[in-house]
């Protein structure tokens, strides 16, 4: 099976595939931070930090241990997960902009901290050995990302995701209804970083390089504009936004020396004119509806079963 | 029997004494009105209540239990509801989400039940909830804008939506802090008869109102607060013609004419 899908793998040209695979990790990352930023309405801007402990923490897996690539991922999550509860359980008393300067702050607490990391080389960045699976990453970067968009989904019409969304509109009247702010709050930002942790150990695995340096402020800045150029809370606006963003530094290469001048206009231009992001508030499945000429479904209530 | 005693509740914000040993019962299925001019400290003790202040002195009983002190969701949970003086409706959602978060409490399924999105037992209590809502959405009469959002609803509408959010908690008191507030003669008449038949369900009711012929025709008693003091208690008749109550809603000219 490892052989054939290596096969079907290498049919891709490799300079697309690499986009490709940048755009799924790009995808499992703003997803997370939607979930923390778009549907609970908590600005991190911290988000790399969890990025880069889970990169870390996945690539000393692979190399102290011979754990499965699947297990790896899911530990490192779980790692990762348990770090922003820890961290959580304080700051997200905060409010606002005091909790993105929060985050701001241990995202460069946790680099130093990886600059300095004796069993992971320190500054000069850790080579990490191939992934262990027959599975080749790019199919991997792909299930994760489907599954991500999927869990996502999934907890957006939940209860708890009508918790979180609850807690972004007005937290009082949100703690009027029987729903414990904190306790709801410091989950979104776990459920996040969990996904900010596997998100990480992808890259880890996929660029086989990683450096404390990568996962700076700029990092977490370029996650935030995907999510917000997709549109806050909208999962496909997300997905969307990734594949923009992850991919125009790569498709604008042909104006050599103005690509980031043309990326960085182009979203001072999307947020000008569209504020929102490109699917805010937009109900995904009735813009597809009326795309192709049927009126869309919720007029009417659901019939008793 | 009291659902809801308040005993020399007291809160002070640094030097101002906002709430003055206020003592106060409320009979379970009873319709109580807190009536007082601006400022006298209604909405305050409203939040004493439901746990966003807690009162420097005194105590405030719910079903024979301590409240105070307790956190707001903590408060809710044991079955206090309430509207609030300007509307915190979640704008953004849709009527039917506004009142399935009031319906929190009624479920029980978390993280864990939202990835496991098609279980039997997380389809079950999701359908339960959506029952639920749709009843409260019933008693309001606000089913046919269940998908609309919150906040295109016209203002007399938001405030039934408002009541309807409280009302899915299936809490035994519910506290309407003014919600007559800015509605025309046709809509509080409406109200009137919403509140009555909510109070039939066996609901108690609290609430605060300043149009005091809203006030007189559905309280069965009435609580007067004026500084943080209450001035007096008792039906309808007799505030109606207690001097106090007249001196402090229209000066102490009025008073001695009455």
């Amino acid at each position: 099976m490892g052989t054939y899908l290596q096969s079907l793998v290498a049919m891709v040209d490799p300079y697309l595939m690499q986009i490709l695979v940048n755009v799924g990790i790009a995808i499992v990352l703003a997803l997370g931070l939607n979930v923390i930023v778009g549907l609970t309405g908590q600005l991190s801007l911290g988000h790399a930090a969890f990025m880069s402990i889970g990169a870390f923490a996945s690539a000393m897996i692979t190399i102290k241990t011979g754990l499965p690539f699947s297990l790896n991922l899911v530990l490192t999550g779980v790692v990762t997960a348990l770090v922003a509860a820890i961290i959580g359980f304080p700051i997200l008393r905060l409010t606002g902009d005091y909790l993105a300067i929060c985050t701001l702050g241990f995202a460069e607490i946790v680099k130093v901290f990886f600059l300095n990391f004796e069993p992971t080389n320190k500054a000069l960045g850790l080579t990490v050995p191939a992934a262990k699976t027959v599975i080749p990453m790019p199919i991997y970067v792909l299930i994760v990302a489907i599954i991500a968009i999927v869990l996502v989904t999934f907890v957006q019409s939940s209860r708890f995701g009508r918790a979180l969304k609850a807690i972004r509109e007005d937290e009082i009247a949100a703690e009027a209804m029987g729903i414990n702010t904190t306790r709801y709050k410091i989950q979104a930002f776990a459920l996040g970083s969990f996904m900010a942790g596997v998100g990480g150990g992808l890259y880890a695995h996929f660029l086989s390089y990683i450096n404390p340096s990568d996962f700076g402020f700029l990092k977490s800045v370029d996650i935030l504009s995907m999510v917000v150029l997709g549109g806050l809370g909208s999962v496909p606006g997300t997905v969307i936004g990734s594949s923009i963003l992850a991919s125009a530094p790569e498709f604008l290469r042909f104006m050599s020396q103005y690509r980031m001048l043309v990326y960085g206009a182009l979203l001072v231009f999307l947020m000008v004119f569209r504020p929102n992001g490109l699917l805010g508030g937009v109900n995904f499945m009735d813009l597809c509806l009326r795309a192709i000429g049927k009126k869309p479904a919720g007029v009417a209530l659901k019939q008793k079963k | 029997m009291s659902i809801l005693k308040l005993e020399d509740v007291t809160i002070r914000f640094g030097g101002l004494v906002a709430v003055d040993k206020v003592n106060l019962t409320v009979e379970k299925g009873s319709i109580v009105a807190l009536i007082g001019p601006n400022g006298a400290g209604k909405s305050t003790l409203f939040n004493l209540i439901t746990g966003i202040y807690t009162p420097t002195e005194g105590t405030i009983s719910f079903m024979d239990e301590s409240i105070a002190g307790k956190t707001p969701y903590h408060i809710a949970a044991a079955g206090i509801g309430r509207t609030f003086q300007n509307i915190r409706l979640f704008t953004q959602l849709t009527v039917l989400e506004n009142v399935l978060i009031g319906a929190h409490t009624r479920g029980k399924c978390d993280l864990t039940g939202a990835i496991l999105k098609f279980m039997p037992w997380v389809r079950r209590e999701e359908g339960e909830l959506y029952d639920l809502a749709i009843e409260c959405l019933k008693q309001v009469g606000l089913t046919y804008k269940a998908y609309e959002l919150a906040g295109n609803l016209p203002y007399g509408e938001q405030r039934r939506l408002e009541i309807a959010r409280a009302l899915a908690i299936k809490p035994e008191i519910i506290l309407l802090d003014e919600p007559a507030a800015g509605m025309n003669p046709q809509e509080k008449h409406t109200l009137l008869e919403m509140v009555q038949a909510i109070s039939k369900t066996g609901v108690t009711v609290f609430l605060v109102e300043h149009d005091m012929k809203f006030v007189m025709g559905i309280s069965d008693r009435i609580a007067v607060l004026d500084y943080g003091v209450k001035i007096a208690e008792g039906t309808p008749e007799q505030i109606r013609a207690n001097p106090k109550v007249i001196e402090a809603y229209l000066g102490k000219g009025a008073a001695s004419n009455a």
